[in-house]
């Protein structure tokens, strides 16, 4: 993974100090809020329901041991001993205090970590592929490409103060684990016909109040040109982008309102002209970085070990975590291994310090240092050599990080919600908890099998309700909460966007109604159809007809 | 009865606080001045609006509370988050299935 | 209002000019680009030096065909979150190659100056006792750029370059 070099670590501890000096002349009241909010939020910090929250950047969500134990560390100095991971691959603080957050950020930039950009109207953590740089199915590996874009967004001078946020995600492999297609940007590395790997590019993807799936601006875009081409969309994006309406906002309004093939157009003159004055990043810059993201030293004996079988027989509880929670990877004798941080009746994404310390000493142990945070709000543990995982495994377990429920409908993605965040209508964790407890027979799970459920606390989507196979939207009537379904999301190649089922559940009723769905999919699937599926091809109907009948 | 109350967010750490009888600004909601009128609640906000200036809180605002079987709490379901806390904060609970 | 060019205080000697007000008798003045489209002759004939003042949103392709004639480009800022200035200043100084005084006028203040330096501004009007003072700490701040700009300081692959060069 990329380590800084002097300049990097000098600009972070620069950061750090400017940001020292902006909190002490708003302790001062020489800056309003009005003129710090936007500098604080540049740093990751947001004032919420019940104190200050921090949100620090996993840049494409690859972090190392020293780091992680560096986040349990802030985690007890700092907070209440506990973080939680994101569904764009950052960690966030619940408790802090703005007094002592210079400090905070300063042990950060110890280990390489900053909070820059986490939020405001600014180019945000570019995210990836988890499982890149070990999937089997990589073409190559997006996260080069994540630092260059990260270095080159941050703290752009152009690109400060856009209409609204902006979010890019980069994946590399065949398969789309990274959500591109509900990005501003989304970039997918590809061949052409002459076999030479460049990004298709996609725009104008977002969820919130108006979700909408990115569209092709360019099939093919060698990986040279990709600043000068970013740097053309973002600058039709600052210029065109409303900027009277936050609602209206985004990238993808620009898109709808003007039409993909005008946008295309404009982003295409724009580039002719960037393309000529630009400084490309040089090669060697480039060879620089990518030398960072070779893979680790895999033992090539791996693949003729044995003993894994065994294991299996041996534990029936490691096998079926073995089979939900690990991937096979592209090094022969390795696999991907999915923390799970969606225990039975827990808060989805939670994690405290101790759990933290936990997983830093079993990625130094097992996984070559390196962890991921996922869009799922999972960790993992990309490099593990298989005959290591049954003892990976039992260290998990000491830590209630085993749960078997990778992908299954115990593995729910859910915002913070009203419990923490002010923009909330609705508490979301309690929904959470409680449709986890009710499903929580691992078996009953299984038997319904892979199923996205993702729950948001209000219309700005931070749960990705929208591309939940089964969504929940936390709503507020007459002063009280309401829960509105939807179904169909998915976030993948065949992104969609999930339909309202009908009228909102009170809180009481919402998990019978989930159960509902659930159970009109078992009556009604075919074998072996997972929900997505048999949803295409049901439609919205019966789980309507069932959902409502008593009404 | 209705009365109004006002919250708002200390600067310096981000905690719900409440303007107090003597012009103080507390975490408990039971020494909060409150107004039974719409001037009263007028006058509340300014005096919160000087402690802005101060930069003692930011973001003040009227909070309606009502008689809760004598005592009383705000109206809202958001407000007695903001009072009450996260049923699920951490400090005082441990998920299931955590294994100690 | 006081005013920082190139890194220093200055004296102003522009006035700006309403699209309906008389211009001034003598002096460099600034206007509109719909005035300047509307009055060109008359100011021409002034022998003054002329500058612009455009509004965010106000696009520089439309007076980039005069741009020799002005000395003076002013964009104004109608809120410091309004970041299209930025993206009007690094057009005028690196694709149009505008050598005159670009200044930041409007909701410009401390906090904003390093973004607006490196996209070419030298000038700001800037409101507040103390003002050169926080400009010159506001931008050496940073020392470390990611991006190329017109900002002669350099950015961070160039720096890498040049260490790697003189290894």
């Amino acid at each position: 993974m990329y380590r800084y070099d002097e300049f990097d670590h000098a600009f972070v501890h620069q950061r750090v100090a400017q940001f020292r000096d902006q909190v002490a002349r708003r302790l001062t009241g020489e800056l309003s809020e009005d003129e710090f909010k936007p500098l604080r939020l540049m740093n990751g910090l947001y004032l919420q329901l019940h104190a200050y929250m921090l949100r620090v950047a996993i840049p494409y969500g690859t972090l190392s041991s020293r780091q992680m134990r560096r986040l349990a560390h802030i985690a007890r100095r700092y907070d209440k001993g506990f973080g939680h991971i994101t569904t764009r691959q950052n960690i966030q603080y619940n408790w802090i205090q703005l007094t002592e957050v210079p400090d905070l950020l300063a042990e950060l930039a110890e280990v390489e970590m900053h909070a820059i950009q986490t939020s405001g109207n600014c180019i945000r953590n570019v995210t990836a592929d988890h499982f890149a740089g070990a999937a089997a199915d990589e073409i190559e590996d997006p996260r080069v490409w994540c630092e260059i874009i990260r270095q080159w967004s941050t703290l752009h001078p152009e690109f400060s103060f856009l209409p609204r946020k902006f979010k890019i995600a980069v994946s590399g492999a065949v398969s789309d684990r990274a959500a591109l297609r509900v990005h501003d940007i989304g970039l997918q590395l590809c061949h052409n016909d002459a076999g030479e790997i460049g990004f298709e590019v996609m725009v104008g993807g977002g969820q919130g109040r108006t979700p909408m799936l990115a569209k092709t601006i360019r099939e093919f875009l060698p990986k040279a040109e990709l600043l000068s081409y970013l740097e053309s969309i973002l600058r039709v994006y600052n210029q065109l982008g409303r900027r009277d309406n936050i609602y209206k906002a985004r990238i993808k309004i620009l898109v709808h309102e003007i039409g993909v093939e005008t946008l295309a157009k404009m982003v295409e003159a724009e580039w002719h002209q960037v393309r000529e004055g630009f400084t490309d990043l040089p090669q060697d810059e480039v060879a620089r970085i990518e030398r960072y993201f070779a893979p680790p030293p895999f033992d090539p004996a791996a693949g003729s070990d044995t003993g894994l079988d065994a294991a299996r027989r041996g534990d029936s509880a490691f096998d079926r975590w073995l089979e939900q929670n690990v991937d096979a990877h592209k090094q022969p004798g390795y696999a991907i291994a999915t923390i799970s941080l969606k225990p039975e009746g827990g808060v989805p994404g939670d994690i405290d310090a101790e759990q933290m310390d936990a997983v830093a000493d079993l990625a130094e142990r097992f996984s070559f240092d390196e962890l991921r945070a996922t869009h799922q709000q999972n960790l993992v543990l990309p490099h593990v050599r298989k005959r290591d995982l049954y003892a990976l495994w039992q260290g998990l377990k000491a830590h209630g990080l085993a749960t078997a429920n990778r992908g299954l409908i115990g593995d729910i993605i859910a915002c913070p919600g009203m419990d923490y965040c002010s923009l909330a209508t609705a508490r979301s964790i309690p929904v959470a908890q409680a449709i986890s407890t009710r499903f929580q027979d691992l078996a009953r799970q299984k038997d319904i099998g892979d199923l996205r459920l993702n729950i948001s606390g209000c219309i700005n989507a931070c749960g990705h309700h929208h591309v939940g196979h089964i969504g929940i939207l936390g709503l507020e009537k007459k002063g009280v909460e309401n829960y509105q379904i939807t179904l169909g999301g998915r976030a993948d190649g065949k992104a969609a966007i999930g339909a309202i089922i009908g009228p909102a559940f009170s809180a009481d009723d919402i998990v019978g109604a989930v159960e509902t769905v659930v159970d009109t999919y078992i009556d009604l699937r075919q074998t072996g159809e997972p929900f997505i599926d048999a949803y295409a091809r049901l439609g919205r109907e019966p789980f309507k007809e069932r959902l409502y009948a008593t009404h | 009865m209705k009365l109004d109350i006002v919250s708002a967010n200390r600067l310096s750490d981000g905690r719900v606080v409440y303007l107090t009888r003597d012009d103080g600004w507390s975490e408990s909601i039971i020494d909060g001045r409150t107004a039974a009128t719409k001037e009263e609640g007028t006058a509340l906000l300014a005096d919160a609006d000087r402690a802005v200036a101060d930069g003692i809180i930011v973001s003040p605002y009227l909070v309606s509370m009502a008689d809760d079987g004598g005592a009383f709490a705000p109206l809202h379901f958001r407000e007695r988050i903001r009072l009450f806390g996260p049923k699920t904060d951490r400090a005082t609970s441990q998920p299931a299935g955590r294994v100690a | 209002m006081p005013l920082i060019k190139n890194g220093a205080s200055a004296e102003d000697p522009w006035q700006f000019a309403a699209d309906d007000a008389a211009l001034p008798e003598h002096g460099p003045v600034a206007v509109s680009p719909a005035r300047w489209q509307r009055e060109k002759a008359a100011l021409r004939a002034r022998g003054e030096p002329l500058g612009l003042l455009m509004q965010s949103g106000e696009q520089v392709e439309d007076i980039v065909a005069d741009l020799k004639e002005f000395e003076l480009i002013a964009l104004d800022f109608p809120t410091f979150r309004d970041g299209r200035p930025y993206s009007s200043a690094r057009l005028l100084r690196e694709r149009y190659g505008f050598a005159g005084e670009l200044r930041a006028v409007g909701d410009v203040s401390r906090d904003q100056f390093l973004f607006l330096h490196r996209c070419g501004f030298n000038a700001f009007q800037v409101t507040g006792a103390g003002a050169l003072e926080a400009w010159l700490r506001a931008v050496s701040e940073i020392s470390i750029w990611y991006q190329p700009t017109n900002d002669p300081r350099g950015a961070l692959g160039v720096l890498r370059h040049r260490r790697a060069a003189a290894e």
